[in-house]
Formats: C-alpha cells, sequence, structure tokens
C-alpha cells in the first residue's frame, strides 16, 4: 500500500486485526480487572471496526455492518457497565481488584 | 467525504489507534491506560469518519470517549486507597503475548489469504446519510432496537444491584 493510494478493504481488515490481537494480549496477561475490562472494550471497538470497513466496501447501501456495529455497542456498553459493577462488588467484599483474588466460586 | 480514502489518513489514524493501544499496555499506571483507552476509542471515531459511518463516529465519541472513560475513571479512582497504588509492577505475561502473536499471525495470514475474495480496493461512491439510517433502523431493524433498549434497561438494574446496597 503506498501512502497516496486510495485504502482497500484489506487495510481496514490488519488494523482491526492489530487492535484485536493486542487487546487479546491485555486480556489475558494484566493482573488488574480494570484493565482486562479495558482490554475487552480495545478488542470490542476493533471488531466494530471490521463490521463499518466490510460493509462500507461491499455494500454500502444497505449499512448492515452499521447496524451489527450499534447492537455490538450496546452489548459491549452494557458488558462494560456490568464489569464495572462487579469489580466495586468485589472490592467491596475483599478491598482489592486483582484477579487472584476471585479463586473461589463461592465467597 | 470524497470516494477514495485518503492513504496518508488512513495511515494517521492507523498509528493513533495502535499506539494509543500499545501505549494503554505498556504504561504501568492504571489512570493513564484509561486515557490511552480514551485516545483508542477517539481515533476510532476518526477511523468511523473515513469510512462515512458519521452518526457511528457520534456514537463513538457520545458513548465509548464519554461514558465509559467516566466509568472507568470512577471505577479505578474508587478502587484506589491510595495515589501510590495507581502504579502497577510490570506484568510482561509472556505466554499471553505468544498466543496473542499466534493469533494475530495467522488472522493476518487468513486476512491476506482470502484477500481475493474481498471487495475491490476502492470505495463505492453510494453514501447513505443519517437520516436513511435512523429510517432504516426504525423500520427494517425496528425489533432488534427494541430489544437493544431491554438488554440497556436489564443491565442498568443489575449495574445497581451488584454495585449497591449492601444493607439488604
Amino acid at each position: 500500500m503506498t501512502v497516496f493510494q486510495p485504502v482497500g478493504a484489506l487495510s481496514f481488515m490488519a488494523l482491526s486485526v492489530v487492535l484485536f490481537s493486542l487487546g487479546l494480549y491485555g486480556a489475558l496477561s494484566r493482573k488488574s480487572t480494570v484493565m482486562v475490562l479495558m482490554s475487552l472494550e480495545l478488542m470490542a471497538n476493533a471488531v466494530n471496526i471490521n463490521l463499518v470497513a466490510l460493509s462500507r466496501f461491499s455494500a454500502p447501501a444497505e449499512m448492515t455492518g452499521q447496524f451489527f456495529a450499534v447492537f455490538s455497542m450496546v452489548v459491549s456498553a452494557a458488558e462494560i457497565g456490568l464489569g464495572l459493577a462487579l469489580v466495586l462488588a468485589l472490592y467491596r467484599q475483599r478491598r482489592t481488584v486483582e484477579i487472584d483474588a476471585m479463586q473461589e466460586l463461592k465467597g | 467525504m470524497s470516494s477514495t480514502v485518503n492513504g496518508v489518513v488512513f495511515l494517521a489514524l492507523a498509528f493513533a489507534t495502535i499506539g494509543g493501544a500499545v501505549m494503554m499496555l505498556s504504561t504501568r499506571n492504571v489512570v493513564h491506560a484509561a486515557f490511552w483507552l480514551l485516545e483508542v476509542m477517539l481515533a476510532t471515531a476518526g477511523v468511523y469518519m473515513l469510512l462515512s459511518a458519521e452518526f457511528l463516529a457520534l456514537v463513538q465519541v457520545l458513548v465509548y470517549a464519554g461514558s465509559v472513560a467516566v466509568l472507568i475513571l470512577f471505577t479505578i479512582m474508587l478502587t484506589l486507597r491510595r495515589r501510590e497504588d495507581a502504579i502497577r509492577e510490570f506484568e510482561p505475561g509472556w505466554g499471553a503475548g505468544i498466543l496473542a502473536l499466534l493469533f494475530g499471525g495467522a488472522l493476518l495470514f487468513a486476512v491476506e489469504r482470502f484477500s481475493a475474495q474481498l471487495p475491490a480496493g476502492v470505495m463505492p461512491e453510494v453514501v447513505p446519510d443519517v437520516a436513511a439510517f435512523g429510517e432504516k433502523l426504525f423500520t427494517t431493524w425496528a425489533v432488534p432496537f427494541e430489544i437493544a433498549s431491554l438488554v440497556l434497561l436489564v443491565a442498568l438494574v443489575g449495574a445497581v444491584w451488584w454495585s449497591g446496597g449492601d444493607g439488604k
């Protein structure tokens, strides 16, 4: 891809792949629950970019990918809200936000 | 927006997105990581503008850069007892890094392999505007829209239930 050429769908997918891999790395390696949730948001973001880009390049009139991205945003907003509420509940019970503190199924 | 995406703008936005993600994962301060996530979300809104999805860019700025970033910052502030707790020790996570590298490599290989089946390089000229988007949202996608609002309501009630009221 030269710089002054129009960008194809492949470039957007590559961007999405890199972002998703970074989010995967963060979600697997961090020990703070908040950092894990932030990495999950990164992965959701990558998926949304992919949806919108492919919809734009293949069938822009239908905008199906954009609607999928909107609903995916709704789900990930609900997920981050519930996740952070869980983090607060965990903090209230254990006084810590480390993932290692959650080793039992029944507290 | 012109029919062909300018490569310079795309490269700048891709650099902002990926660089922000790398900085978010490499900084040791949780508060700084939250602000880097905010930067990634704003750059993603720019990518949506490039793809002429204006409504999505708006929603991205409102929901992610607005509410989610504030929510994350509030949680970080509420769960930090001392200011020094924001600085965390270095967590390289070599196994996770190798796994993510392998996963990303495999995905890139697959995308490259099937790139012939991808749509052609130049973006199509036809761009529906926000009004067309709204019309489709409330006709074709009306039922999923209502279900999405129900999901948000349930998540709201659940979040309040979990995070508040331990006196009950």
